[in-house]
């Protein structure tokens, strides 16, 4: 959290030491502009970036539902629920959901109204590796959430030939 | 296209949340797989799907290959009137297939 804050007093050897970690993209994302996991690797970040822009994400609201540990990483069954009354003056208008390490970031973007009654969607995903899944909600306010969930799988997707 | 499976209750109280299960055949081909030579499938799979109810759109999802195969997707809905419930898939070849059910409100 503080390293760019200490890197200023430091000799220039150390910010440069610093700086290269940084650019390799380890766990030290406070640099970088997304807030909701510090490990979010940087395709992810970019994905969701592209989703939502340059908006703040909150962590909480959103629950995500998936079994720790999955067999086979063709077929999980992923629900996502968030926290809200649905009305007309507060709703939720978007759930985006995201993946660390499939071949590519996004996994679905569902859109809702206050017609919805219920923000809880439920649909079937592949995972190609243990990793970390977050959906983010978009609420009427304009305001964003966020939930994740880590997953560890035993047989990935994408994997097999026919 | 394909053989799909909705699940709409036929009847529901008025103000009633209402859950929309639906199912539909497809084998959402990533084109990330490649078969013994190497050579990727093409990728193919449904992008969207849309639920309206009597005309007004209440629910609508983007589809990436992450969805499994068969994309199963469940969501609610508020009984708001007696009419029709229209579900709808597009695939990447932009074939769309509708499916209607109709629901008494009281």
């Amino acid at each position: 959290m503080d390293d760019s804050a200490t890197a200023k007093t430091s000799t220039r050897r150390q910010f440069l030491v610093a700086a290269g970690g940084l650019v390799a993209g380890s766990a030290m994302a406070p640099l970088l502009v997304v807030r909701p996991a510090a490990a979010t690797p940087p395709s992810m970040a970019a994905a969701i970036r592209e989703v939502i822009g340059e908006a703040n994400v909150r962590e909480g609201k959103v629950k995500v539902d998936l079994p720790p540990i999955v067999e086979n990483g063709n077929t999980v069954s992923l629900t996502v629920s968030v926290d809200s009354p649905m009305t007309e003056s507060d709703h939720v208008k978007g759930i985006y959901i995201f993946n660390e390490k499939n071949p590519q970031p996004n996994i679905a973007n569902f859109h809702l109204g206050p017609r919805a009654g219920k923000a809880s969607i439920a649909t079937r995903i592949r995972l190609a590796d243990s990793q970390q899944v977050v959906a983010i909600a978009q609420l009427s306010d304009g305001s964003f959430w966020s939930g994740s969930v880590e997953v560890i799988v035993t047989i990935a997707a994408c994997v097999e030939t026919l | 296209m394909a053989r799909a499976l909705v699940n709409i209750p036929p009847k529901a109280k008025r103000g009633a949340v209402i859950e929309i299960k639906t199912l539909i055949s497809h084998p959402m081909e990533t084109g990330y797989r490649h078969d013994e030579t190497g050579r990727a499938y093409p990728r193919d799979i449904i992008n969207r799907f849309v639920c309206t109810y009597n005309g007004v759109e209440v629910f609508r999802a983007d589809l990436f290959p992450a969805i499994a195969a068969n994309p199963f997707i469940s969501f609610f809905t508020v009984a708001t009137e007696s009419g029709a419930i229209a579900l709808s898939w597009t695939g990447d070849d932009g074939q769309t297939q509708t499916e209607t059910a109709n629901i008494t409100v009281e």
